[in-house]
């Protein structure tokens, strides 16, 4: 039976996020104060031999992150703090914000001793004008206590834009501009916002570290899945009994998340699909629901950990109505800088939904399938390469609910 | 009301700030003003295209006048098979206009949104980035009485 540790949560209902004495009483900023005593190169070693990958999707490894932005010499160098949280049915990143911001603002100071920068942005979605506010108090204490020492943060909003989420484009609106990704190499690590080597990790990567240095590699690297220590927050929603936040080691499998914290499918209802890891996340069938969620297990059936929202969807769901929606969510996001994407999401959408309204036919399926692996090969950033995931993992899980559809 | 020229003279030293003043302005008015995204590209010293090319790229921006609360409903997959268009429905027939327009008097704006990050109370609106979860069609006429 799945049972929730809390380390990113660690404080979640016992300090009030928006006292700093909370926070350092519950042992907070001590580990940016151990972290200075040790070498820049002993903190980014710690941080890499825990085995901590980044929780924004992508499965990095952190502390290698750090160490190409440390071995990049520069007179100016930037820790961004990922808090766009695009992925529909993702609030992780919000929770922790509004329960602890101080361990956020930790982890970006021990990062930035680490690295040698001064300057760290928290790029927080326009939607949560909430969070920021909690945020910015967070940071007016630790100024006034003085314990970020020379390491500033300041906080930047993101205005509705999907694909802000993807780092390079994240950094293009920091600069003020349109948010298109950026060709990549360079990475942000040697060259990212105004050119400086910047080291960009979500929310819930950075939450992960004063505990890291706190307890030591080792501690971490002995929970959950070896290849992806550590433990992930998820987030339920859809046809589900609890419809909440839940920290789990990242060995337990997805019918744990489902049945055991998630309490089963609402209603007495038959389980029909779950996607995780957001909206680009791949439809998982009964048949794999005792997968392990850490990354690479996700990834060995096509699905993706991603960024842990778990949407469970019941017997009576219309699952091609679903990707219909889905497929209408990335044309609206698409920034239209590369052509496979910009063209390809408005096809998808459109030969969807002329499937969904029953018109489709067989060779509607197959251009589909095509049109698919071209994106995910094409496209410029992950924005295209994920978007038709959900596509092809329906229809390869899920083949009779689109026959069942044709005309 | 702040003039917008005030707010933007308050950001045009930060770095790359424009996308921050267009949000104090459309704190302050609930919208940018055409002229405000002028006086942008003067102050931030960017070609008028430029600064009209960020204000219209990102969709919590708008661009032109609109109401004065502004209600969005999240019709992301989540929220659209918790019967999103139920709530559509509702709010449409309350205020007598269409998604994407705006009351008579200047009152309401109804608008879509994507995901807002509240997927733990489906279907969801925002008014003025306020979340209402788990809204039902009974639940409408009370909280649009609220403003
Ligand atoms: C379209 C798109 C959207 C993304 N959205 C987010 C997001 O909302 N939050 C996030 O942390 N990472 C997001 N990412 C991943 C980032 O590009 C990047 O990998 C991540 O911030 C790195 O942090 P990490 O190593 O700590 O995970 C997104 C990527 C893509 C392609
Ligand atoms: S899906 Fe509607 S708030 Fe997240």
């Amino acid at each position: 039976m799945a049972e929730e540790m809390r380390i990113v949560l660690r404080n979640y209902g016992k300090i009030d996020p928006l006292k700093i004495e909370d926070y350092i009483n519950a042992g907070g900023y001590k580990s940016l104060a151990k972290a200075r005593g040790l070498s820049q190169i002993q903190v980014i070693d710690e941080v890499k031999n825990s085995g901590l990958r980044g929780r924004g999707g992508a499965g990095f490894n952190a502390g290698m992150k750090w160490s190409f932005s440390y071995n990049t010499p520069a007179d100016q160098k930037y820790v961004v703090c990922n808090a766009d949280e695009g992925e529909p049915g993702t609030y992780k990143d919000r929770i922790i914000m509004e329960n602890d911001p101080h361990t956020v603002l930790e982890g970006m100071a021990i990062c930035g001793y680490a690295v040698g920068a001064t300057k760290g942005y928290i790029y927080c979605r326009g939607e949560y004008p909430y969070v920021v506010d909690v945020l910015n108090k967070a940071i007016t204490q630790a100024k006034a206590q003085g314990v970020l020492g020379d390491f500033d943060i300041e906080v930047r909003m993101g205005a509705g834009a999907y694909v802000c989420g993807e780092e390079t484009a994240l950094l293009e609106s920091i600069e003020g501009h349109r948010g298109e990704p950026r060709f990549k190499p360079p990475f942000p690590g040697v060259a990212g916002l105004w050119g400086k080597p910047t080291v960009v990790n979500n929310v819930e990567t950075f939450a992960n570290i004063p505990i890291i240095l706190e307890k030591g590699a080792d501690w971490f690297k002995g929970i959950g899945a070896p290849k992806y220590p550590g433990t992930k927050v998820f987030t339920l929603t859809g046809d589900v009994v609890n419809k909440t936040v839940f920290e789990l080691p990242t060995n337990m499998t997805i019918r744990d998340v489902v049945f055991g914290m998630g309490g089963g499918v609402a209603g007495g209802k038959k389980f029909k699909a779950v996607q995780i890891g957001g909206t680009s996340g791949g439809f998982i069938p009964e048949s794999m629901l005792d997968t392990q969620v850490d990354f690479d297990s996700m990834n060995a059936i096509g699905a993706t950990l991603g960024s842990g929202a778990v949407f469970v969807m019941d017997e009576t769901t219309d699952l091609i109505d679903v990707i219909e929606r889905i497929t209408k969510f990335f044309e609206h996001e698409s920034c239209g800088k590369c052509t496979p994407c910009r063209e390809g999401t408005k096809r998808m959408h459109e030969i969807l939904k002329k499937i969904n309204s029953g018109k489709g036919s067989g060779a509607d399926i197959a251009i589909t399938e095509r049109l698919g692996q071209v994106m995910t090969r094409a496209c410029l950033c992950g924005l295209g390469q994920a978007a038709p995931g959900p596509v092809l993992t329906t229809l390869k899980n899920f083949r009779p609910d689109y026959n069942a559809k044709l005309g | 009301m702040a003039d917008y020229k005030e707010i933007i003279s308050a950001y045009k030293d930060l770095p790359g700030g424009i996308i921050e003043a267009y949000h104090a302005i459309q704190k302050e008015y609930s919208y940018i003003p055409e002229d405000a995204v002028v006086a942008a590209a003067q102050a931030f010293d960017i070609s008028k295209a430029r600064a009209y090319g960020v204000a219209t790229f990102y969709s919590y921006l708008k661009v032109g006048k609109r109401g004065k609360n502004v209600i969005r409903i999240c019709e992301s997959a989540p929220c659209h098979v918790a019967g999103a268009d139920k709530v559509v429905a509702a709010l449409e027939k309350e205020l007598g206009i269409k998604m994407g327009e705006t009351t008579e008097d200047g009152k309401f704006t109804l608008e879509f949104t994507e995901c807002v990050g509240q997927c733990q109370a489906t279907p969801l609106i925002t008014i003025n980035s306020k979340p209402y979860g788990d809204v039902t069609t009974e639940k409408i006429p009370g909280i649009i009485a609220e403003y």
